[in-house]
């Protein structure tokens, strides 16, 4: 497939949401709450920064073929800059406790799962073929973030209340998971409604509200972030950065 | 049957290479020595993910950095294993971990050691679990069963974290004139902690007697850190890296390598909890462990409540 701007930008989108995602999830590994779940948050971590190499060997090949032989996954994880960075503001947010770790996770899984299942039957292969081994992770991630919200929302009174500040905080990002960039392949508007309902029947189970009227914050996806982008890029990208052209 | 004819048939047991399985009959000072052993592994598994822990978000690539991920997770597991093999014993895990953070259990002094630049993450995984394995390879065949079979599927780990280790020191090695330096750096740093991982001189050690005779142990202290110098001279050679030790040179003789003393007063001195990073490193745990309360108190209401309902639609 012949690159164009637009998937270049598409894949490095979906690349970005999952390394800074995965970036984040990784700083519980040896700090979780019980070393099963220091495990499980540890797997999603994994399987993240699994996706993300996926997506930028993908863009890096797109970007051979039309002339630019330096590109690999390294140069694009750890070469860009903050405002060339496309995740989604959700993914860069802090881990916050367990429950706002867990909540995002939530969050980000359901609508990941049903991009994906979108994007398999678009008609760009490398990504359907991306999408097709990352949805079988995908519903394990859902499965397990869902599980967690349940209990922490119908665990106890500080487990509850703990949770429903995390929805607090985390709400005004869901909106832009469905408001479309220029360059966005799939129609995330129409995943929209899919959405509402996995996310309404799990807190329904969980004795959670769905806020109403609130807000939504864009930008990630442009590359106009949150102030906490530019220190989780100068730790991430720091040898690269200190050592240019250095092999690892 | 009397406590005479008991230890014999133990002692029996053990000299016919049977296992010692949880149900069996055991000296009590058998059993506490295992307990001892097993949790200090299982705490050492555990505290060993911070050092490492703390190069994740900085690793340089990202292959670099699934493996390091991978490689703490992995430890986590032996935790794991480690835990369910102690708690035969008849101490609970909760128990177990209480005790590391009230200070009486210990884990491996090693993990007191910072952990200061990237080549770090490379020499811990050779020259760190290269002496692990040696331990470890030698527990495959400890005389009580459970911790035996821990040990079958931990080594088989360990011995891929090591050569994993070996790879990152041996990109460096090949590397720029700075990554050479801090591979050099970090192997003059983590060479004399590594071989204090052995313990003791045998003539110092306290525990050893009774179980090289229980079969706990089937090597001792010095044997096994002879192994472990004889190992690493060798392999540094493909490095072209040296081992910080002025004596160490081969005994033609002897067909082993001699080597200088190690600073016992050092290894004394974080033992005691006076290492580097002793302090953090507990701290580190302890908080983990606090912040978590809530998320375990969360799930074992949850867990109660779901179980209340289904009693009360059976019914």
């Amino acid at each position: 497939m012949p690159l164009t701007n637009n998937t270049l930008n598409y894949t490095l989108h979906l690349a970005d949401n999952a390394l800074i995602l995965g970036q984040r999830n990784g700083e519980w590994c040896a700090h979780g709450p019980i070393l099963e779940q220091d495990i499980a948050i540890t797997n999603i971590t994994l399987d993240l920064i699994g996706q993300a190499r996926n997506f930028y060997q993908n863009a890096a090949a797109c970007l051979h073929e039309s002339g630019d032989p330096t590109a690999s996954e390294d140069s694009l994880a750890y070469l860009r800059t903050e405002r060339e960075f496309k995740n989604l503001l959700i993914c860069e947010l802090p881990n916050g406790d367990w429950a706002q770790t867990i909540l995002r996770q939530f969050f980000f899984s359901t609508f990941q799962l049903l991009l994906f299942e979108k994007m398999k039957h678009s008609n760009n292969e490398p990504l359907v073929a991306i999408a097709e081994k990352s949805i079988k992770e995908t519903q394990y991630h859902v499965k397990w973030s869902s599980e967690w919200v349940i209990r922490l929302g119908d665990g106890t009174t500080e487990s509850h209340s703990r949770i429903t500040k995390a929805v607090d905080t985390l709400w005004m990002y869901t909106g832009e998971f469905f408001i479309p960039a220029s360059y966005e392949m799939i129609d995330v508007a129409s995943l929209k409604n899919e959405w509402m309902n996995k996310v309404k029947e799990v807190f329904d189970e969980a004795t959670l509200t769905l806020p109403e009227n609130v807000f939504m914050q864009t930008g990630g996806k442009n590359g106009a972030h949150t102030e906490h982008m530019g220190f989780i890029l100068s730790e991430l990208q720091y040898l690269q950065r200190v050592f240019p052209g250095a092999e690892w | 049957m009397e406590i005479y004819n008991l230890e014999k048939a133990f002692q029996d047991k053990i000299d016919k290479e049977i296992k010692i399985e949880p149900k069996d009959w055991m000296p009590e000072a058998y059993r506490k020595t295992n307990l001892r052993q097993i949790s200090q592994h299982a705490h050492s598994e555990i505290v060993g993910m911070l050092p490492e822990g703390n190069w994740i978000s900085r690793a340089p690539s990202l292959k670099r950095k699934v493996i390091l991920i991978a490689k703490v997770q992995d430890e986590a597991g032996h935790g794991l294993y480690l835990y369910s093999s102690a708690e035969t014993l008849g101490t609970s895990r909760e128990q177990m971990i209480d005790d590391l953070h009230s200070g009486k259990a210990k884990y491996s002094s090693i993990f007191n050691y910072p952990t200061l630049t990237w080549a770090d993450m490379g020499a811990v995984g050779w020259l760190v679990d290269g002496a692990a394995i040696l331990n470890q390879v030698m527990l495959c065949r400890t005389s009580y069963g459970p911790y035996a079979r821990a040990m079958v599927r931990i080594c088989k780990e360990e011995s891929f974290h090591q050569r994993q280790g070996f790879d990152a020191l041996l990109v460096l090695s090949k590397g720029t004139k700075e990554q050479r330096a801090m591979c050099q750096d970090a192997i003059n740093r983590w060479w004399w902690p590594s071989l204090m991982m052995f313990g003791p001189k045998d003539s110092e050690s306290t525990n050893s007697d009774q179980s090289m005779k229980w079969k706990i142990k089937r090597k001792t202290n010095d044997e096994l850190r002879q192994n472990f110098v004889d190992m690493i001279a060798e392999q540094i050679k493909l490095l072209g890296m040296t081992l910080p030790d002025p004596d160490l040179k081969w005994n033609e003789a002897k067909k082993q390598y001699d080597f200088g003393e190690i600073n016992w007063d050092e290894f004394w001195n974080v033992v005691k909890g006076n290492g580097p990073c002793n302090k953090q490193r507990i701290a580190a745990r302890q908080k983990a462990h606090e912040e978590g309360a809530w998320v375990r108190a969360a799930a074992l209401a949850y867990a109660e409540k779901k179980r209340l309902r289904s009693t009360a639609k059976v019914a």
